[in-house]
C-alpha cells in the first residue's frame, strides 16, 4: 500500500522495525513481532548465546519475513563494535548490523565520535551498517559520505517514550539525506510513530512501548496501523497549516 | 574534586541524621512529584516522613523500573571460592577469630561447582572469598576468572580491595564487575567492628570505587551492611557515593545491594534494626533518584519479601545460593558465611518469576574485546 522501503539490497512493505528486549516472555515477544509485520527486528548480542543454535530468542523469530539487525549495546568503543559486528556476521550470518556505541551506560546516548570511526571502518568490511546517533544533521552528512546504508537519529533518550523531542534536527536531517531516515529511540506512543512519518522519516523503531505496554500484542498492531497511516498521509502530501484564512480583499488585485 | 574522600570528608554524620530526620511531609510531596531528584529529595524519601508514602513510592517505583528494565529480572549465582580470612569482622561467619574448618577451592572443585551452577542454567556469576593475600591473592583470583572464563557471560567479584594495577590485571583477563560494600560510612563505629586485619584501614576501602573507575571497570556494586549503623544515614552515603561516581566514572555502570545482618555463627545483633517497610521504603527511593541503577536482592531476605520486591523495584536476583566454599557440591556440609533466608531452587524461583509475568535474562552480557589466552 505504502511505497517500498529499499535499504542496501532489501526491500521493506513494513516501515516499523521492532526490537526484542524488555518483553514479558518470549511466546509474548514473538506474537507481538508478528503483530507488527515487522520485517526488520533487532536484537542485542549480548542478549544472546551466539554458540547455542537454540537460543531462546532466536529461535522465536525464525519467521521466513523476518531479517534479524543484530546490535552492538554494550560495546564503548569503535574498536569493540567492529568487534562484534564480526562476531555477529560469523554467528548469524548477517553482514548487517545496527551500529550503537553508547559508552554512557545511564541515558544510552550515542558517542558521535566513535560511532563514525566505527561506520567508517564497518563499511570498508563489507558490513550494511545503520548507525543510532543523535540528531545531529551534520553527523548524518559526515556518515553518509563514508558509507553508511542509512541514519538512525534518535527521538528522545532510548526508552524513555518521550516522542519526538528532537523534531527541528530531525527535519533537518530528512531535508538533507541521501539515504533512509529511521526515528530511533523515544518513540513512545503511535501518535509519535505516525508524526515522524509524516515528517517523512522514512521509518521508525519502536521497542520499550510495545515490550513494556500492558498488552503488546495489540499495542505492535497499534504501530503498525499507525505508521502506514503516518506514511500514507506523507505520500499523499498534506494540505498545509494556515493560522488565518485567507483575505478577502487581496492587497495585490490592482495589478490585474 | 580529586576522590570521594575529599568530598566525604565535608559531611559530618551526626548533621546527616538530624537533616534526614527532619524533612517534612511538603519535602516528600516534592520530591514524589519532581521528575529528576537531587540528594535532598533522597533524604526526604527515606526519613520518616515517607512512611505514609510508602505505597506511592511502590507505584513509582515499580513504574520507573518497567519502563527502564522491562518485565524483565536477572539471575545470578554467587560462588565462594574460600573462606580463610585474616580480617576480624564482628559480624562475619569467615572472621579470623571463628574456630572454623577453612578451605579454599583447587582448580578441579572449583570446575565442579560451575558445572553445577552451569545446569541450573547460570551464565551470570559471582565470585566471593575472604581476605588472606598469600592463599587468596591477585593471583588466585585471575586463575579463577581464566579457568571459568568461557562458560560465564558475565563474572563479578567480592573480594578484597585491591589497587588500581590489580583491577586492570583482572578486567585484562576478563572481569566484568566488582562489589566492594563499605558496610558502614560510621568512621568511628566501623573501627569497632574491623578491628584487625587490612580491612581495619577504612579510607582505603571507601576509595576502592575510585581506584576501580580509574581501572575503567564496566560496573561496580555498592552498598552498605545493614544493622551496623543507622541505615538511613548510612543509604544517604551510599548515594552520596553514587552520584560522585556516576559524575567521575561515566561510563561505569552502578548496582546497589542491600544486605541486613544474619545470623552466623559467632553472631553479633544488630544495633539498629531495620524493618521490612524500611527497606521497601530505601529501595524504592534509590529507584525515584535513579531510574537506572541495578537493585540487587540476595537469597538473605526471606521468600515473601523476595516475591514481592521483584515487581517493585529490584533488578537481579540470586537463588539457592550457598555461601560457604564447595557449597554446591564439594563439601554441601560445612559452615556457612551466614544463613540464607529463601531457600527455593532455582526452579522455584524461575517459575515464580513466570507466574508474575517477568522473564528471566540470564544473559545480558558480552566480552566485545579480544582476551589474551
Amino acid at each position: 500500500m505504502n511505497n517500498i522501503l529499499k535499504i542496501a539490497d532489501k526491500e521493506f512493505t513494513s516501515r516499523l522495525f521492532t526490537g526484542t528486549g524488555k518483553f514479558s516472555a518470549s511466546e509474548v515477544m514473538k506474537e507481538a513481532l508478528l503483530a507488527s509485520e515487522s520485517e526488520l527486528i533487532t536484537v542485542a548480542l549480548k542478549r544472546v548465546d551466539v554458540q547455542n543454535n537454540e537460543d531462546d530468542i532466536l529461535t522465536h523469530l525464525k519467521q521466513p519475513h523476518i531479517n534479524l539487525l543484530p546490535n552492538t549495546s554494550g560495546v564503548r568503543t569503535a574498536k569493540e563494535a567492529v568487534f562484534a559486528a564480526e562476531l555477529s556476521r560469523e554467528a548469524l550470518g548477517t553482514n548487517w548490523v545496527k551500529l550503537e556505541i553508547h559508552p554512557d551506560p545511564r541515558y544510552l546516548l550515542p558517542d558521535p565520535i566513535e560511532t563514525l570511526k566505527a561506520a567508517e571502518a564497518l563499511v570498508k568490511l563489507g558490513f550494511v551498517v545503520m548507525p543510532y546517533i543523535h540528531a545531529d544533521p551534520v553527523l548524518c552528512k559526515r556518515l553518509e559520505d563514508v558509507g553508511v546504508q542509512c541514519v538512525m537519529p534518535l527521538g528522545a533518550p532510548i526508552g524513555s517514550n518521550k516522542g519526538l523531542k528532537t523534531q527541528d534536527f530531525l527535519e533537518i536531517i530528512i531535508e538533507q539525506s541521501n539515504v533512509p531516515v529511521i526515528v530511533d529511540a523515544g518513540i513512545g506512543a503511535p501518535s509519535h510513530a505516525a508524526y515522524a512519518m509524516e515528517l517523512g522519516a522514512d521509518a521508525v523503531l519502536v521497542n520499550t512501548a510495545i515490550a513494556v505496554s500492558k498488552n503488546p500484542v495489540a499495542m505492535a498492531k497499534a504501530f503498525k496501523m499507525a505508521v502506514e497511516a503516518g506514511r500514507m498521509a506523507f505520500e499523499a502530501k498534506l494540505a498545509p497549516i494556515k493560522s488565518k484564512a485567507e483575505a478577502s480583499s487581496p492587497l495585490t488585485r490592482f495589478l490585474n | 574534586m580529586a576522590n570521594f574522600i575529599t568530598l566525604f570528608d565535608t559531611y559530618n554524620w551526626d548533621n546527616t541524621l538530624e537533616s534526614i530526620f527532619s524533612k517534612t511531609t511538603v519535602e516528600v510531596e516534592n520530591a514524589l512529584a519532581k521528575e529528576k531528584l537531587d540528594l535532598e529529595d533522597f533524604k526526604a524519601l527515606i526519613s520518616p516522613a515517607a512512611k505514609p508514602f510508602l505505597e506511592q513510592m511502590a507505584q513509582k517505583s515499580s513504574m520507573l523500573t518497567k519502563k527502564r528494565f522491562g518485565n524483565t529480572i536477572q539471575m545470578y549465582a554467587p560462588m565462594y571460592l574460600s573462606n580463610e580470612c585474616q580480617n576480624i569482622c564482628t559480624y562475619c561467619g569467615f572472621s579470623m577469630t571463628n574456630k572454623i574448618p577453612r578451605r579454599t577451592l583447587t582448580d578441579a572443585e572449583i570446575l565442579k561447582e560451575v558445572a553445577f551452577l552451569k545446569a541450573k542454567g547460570y551464565d551470570h556469576i559471582l565470585l566471593v572469598t575472604g581476605e588472606a593475600n598469600k592463599t587468596v591473592g591477585v593471583s588466585y583470583i585471575k586463575n579463577a576468572i581464566k579457568i571459568i572464563r568461557s562458560q560465564f557471560s558475565n563474572i563479578t567479584i567480592e573480594v578484597q580491595p585491591l589497587d588500581q594495577e590489580e583491577y586492570e590485571l583482572l578486567i585484562e583477563n576478563g572481569l566484568y564487575a566488582v562489589l566492594v560494600y563499605q558496610e558502614t560510612y560510621h568512621r568511628e563505629e566501623y573501627k569497632k567492628h574491623h578491628p584487625k586485619g587490612k580491612k581495619s584501614n577504612f579510607n582505603y576501602r571507601l576509595d576502592t570505587p575510585d581506584r576501580l573507575g580509574k581501572a575503567g571497570i564496566h560496573k561496580i556494586g555498592l552498598g552498605a551492611l545493614f544493622g551496623l549503623e543507622d541505615w538511613r544515614a548510612d543509604s544517604f552515603f551510599t548515594a552520596l557515593h553514587l552520584k560522585y561516581l556516576q559524575k567521575t566514572y561515566w561510563k561505569t555502570k552502578y548496582s546497589i545491594s542491600f544486605p541486613r545482618l544474619r545470623p552466623h555463627s559467632g553472631g553479633l545483633e544488630p544495633k539498629v534494626e531495620m524493618t521490612d517497610s524500611d527497606l521497601v521504603q530505601l529501595i524504592c527511593a534509590f529507584r525515584l533518584l535513579d531510574e537506572d541503577i541495578e537493585l540487587s536482592m540476595s537469597t538473605r531476605e526471606n521468600e515473601i519479601f523476595r516475591n514481592n520486591i521483584v515487581n517493585l523495584g529490584a533488578t537481579s536476583i540470586s537463588a539457592e545460593s550457598k555461601t560457604n566454599p564447595g557449597g554446591y557440591t564439594v563439601e554441601p556440609q560445612s559452615l556457612e558465611q551466614f544463613e540464607i533466608s529463601d531457600e527455593r531452587s532455582t526452579e522455584e524461583i524461575v517459575k515464580m518469576l513466570k507466574g508474575q509475568g517477568l522473564e528471566v535474562v540470564w544473559k545480558d552480557w558480552q566480552h566485545f574485546e579480544a582476551i589474551e589466552e
